[in-house]
């Protein structure tokens, strides 16, 4: 039996395949079709202080092998969250732990969101690289500096495993990981969905009602393990990859460039059995090549 | 709670021009379904990172689940050309469907396609004084007419060429009806699926004559389980997705 529990920044999960945030709900929407019993934590979709209406429609356009969307990061707000999404979703899945992803317009409503989780969820991802919206996430995630006061001042809100998501658009990946290190972050997890976009040309004009989305799914796979690997080498700090996981290979190779965990994403649109197929697969491989925990992967190219 | 099952091909036939039956050997979904949802399918033929489509029900009985279709685009297209014994994954039942009777005479509303849920309606509606209006453009459009009278169905229909039927709307034969219905202070409920158009159009009917309108909308979809937020469509309540809390909306509820 390979040994499967990975530690992320001090988050315990039992399995090392987690899911996405924005790809999964709040967790307990795939109740039924994915197999929960092989889930290492969920990423709930993001919420800010308010509820949040997101973009206009269309929001989403299929790609060869990928997504663009631009929803928007539509969401209830942390009081909902809190009082109803958070109680049902444990009755759902009482045995896999909730990271909860937050953004906000300011430095003061990201920590302030973070202080309100408490410890009703088992860790938080802060995002700090969503393309979709002007106003919160993206701006910072885009100068180290920045990037270093918010992540401080979510780090003294919170006692709970912090996790950043990153942007993948950058000259270089070292100034923001480093930022997040001396911040106080306990991992980083990457990449988020790449800036695109996608033109009707019959009608001359954006299919996305907000001109332009983020790309995810099969197509930026190879973007992400370079980027997971660039991270690993500056780093110490321990990695939830993600980023086109469609088969226990994708996931295999995160491991192999530097990822302590992996999260499945827009793959379960179309197949919610990715989940189970991917986890299965890795202990698989770590079995045929001798490896006792699926811990012993990480960073372990030759 | 959805699950995804693995089907099979049992019967998949010309149902018009353009237009398809697939009948699929699934019996734990066609078991669970109840008529307005709908059924997210992986179409084989599709590369394996393709989405999946959405599909309502035309039936769903002893282990089988109908599903009526027009070929519209490349996910049609490659549905077209599966064969029967192919294995196809289902992920159902999802979304809020159509309520399960009626007080009022059912006044069923569809044009081309958008008869599909109506069948399943009717059927288990089992209501003898159910109307079916349906229309489209020509009478080639007129789908599964023959399914609808064996089940006691009145049906009436217009199409605008005047091929088959009233020549015109739908809402031709429809507003006749309600006018004698409204002459007896006879009640009745609306249910619709078809073209925005015609949505609106039965949508406006139902609220301004104070009865309940069901109104089934058609949006692209990503998750079809309220996950991803992708399939908007605004109500009284904000955006709300119409995988989840429809794809059958109340009339009074949507916002156009």
């Amino acid at each position: 039996m390979v040994n499967m529990e990975v530690n992320l920044g001090g988050l315990k999960m039992r399995s090392p395949v987690a899911t996405a945030s924005g790809t999964f709900g709040y967790g307990f929407e795939y109740v039924g079709a994915v197999d929960y019993s092989k889930l290492g934590a969920v990423t709930a979709k993001g919420i800010r202080l308010d509820p949040w209406p997101g973009n206009p429609m269309p929001r989403h356009a299929e790609v060869p092998g990928g997504l663009v969307n631009a929803i928007g990061l539509q969401g209830t707000g942390v009081e909902h969250f809190l009082k109803y999404t958070v109680p049902w979703y444990r009755k759902q899945a009482p045995d896999v732990p909730m990271i909860a992803n937050i953004w906000g317009g300011s430095v003061e409503e990201y920590a302030e969101v973070a202080a309100r989780m408490g410890d009703a969820v088992d860790a938080i991802e802060m995002n700090v690289s969503c393309p979709n919206v002007k106003a919160g996430g993206h701006t910072f995630g885009q100068d180290p500096k920045v990037l270093h006061e918010v992540v401080s001042s979510v780090r003294t809100a919170t006692k709970q495993p912090l996790l950043v998501k990153l942007a993948p658009n950058v000259p270089s990946i070292a100034p923001y990981v480093k930022a997040c290190e001396d911040a106080g972050a306990d991992a980083l997890s990457l990449i988020n969905t790449i800036p695109a976009m996608v033109i009707d040309i019959e009608n001359r004009r954006p299919v996305l009602a907000n001109r332009t989305g983020g790309l995810s799914g099969r197509c930026v796979h190879p973007a992400a393990v370079k980027l997971v690997y660039d991270a690993h080498n500056v780093t110490k700090l321990p990695i939830l990859a993600m980023g086109g996981i469609y088969e226990a290979k994708d996931a295999i190779e995160f491991f192999l460039a530097g990822a302590t965990a992996v999260a499945v994403g827009t793959a379960t649109f179309t197949d919610p059995g990715v989940v189970a197929k991917v986890y299965d697969g890795i202990a698989g491989y770590c079995e045929r090549h001798g490896f006792a925990a699926v811990s012993q992967l990480t960073g372990a190219l030759v | 709670m959805a699950i995804n099952e693995k089907t099979v091909i049992a019967a998949h036939d010309d149902a018009g021009p353009g237009y398809r039956f697939l009948v699929l050997d699934a019996p734990q979904l066609a078991s669970a379904l109840t008529p307005g949802q709908f059924v997210h399918v992986r179409v084989p033929g599709l590369e394996p990172t393709a989405l999946r489509r959405p599909f309502s029900v035309f039936d769903a009985d002893d282990g089988k689940v109908t599903v009526l279709y027009k070929v519209v685009g490349r996910g049609t297209a490659a549905l077209a050309s599966a064969r029967v014994g192919d294995e196809v994954e289902v992920l159902g039942p999802l979304g809020h469907g159509f309520p399960s009777s009626s007080k009022g005479v059912p006044l069923l509303v569809g044009g081309g396609y958008g008869v599909a849920p109506l069948h399943f309606l009717a059927k288990r509606l089992k209501d003898p004084r159910t109307i079916l209006f349906v229309g489209g453009r020509t009478k080639d459009d007129l789908l599964a007419l023959d399914r609808f009278e064996a089940l006691g169905v009145d049906v009436r229909v217009a199409t605008n060429d005047g091929s088959a039927g009233e020549k015109g709307f739908v809402t031709g034969p429809l507003d006749a009806a309600l006018d004698e219905l409204r002459g007896r202070g006879e009640a009745f409920e609306l249910f619709t699926c078809g073209p925005d158009g015609l949505l609106k159009a039965v949508s406006d009917r139902a609220i301004a004559a104070k009865m309940p309108g069901w109104i089934s909308m058609d949006r692209h979809m990503v998750c079809g389980v309220g996950a991803c937020y992708a399939c908007i469509q605004k109500t009284v309540r904000g955006n709300s997705r119409c995988c989840v809390e429809g794809p059958v909306f109340k009339a009074e509820d949507l916002v156009w």
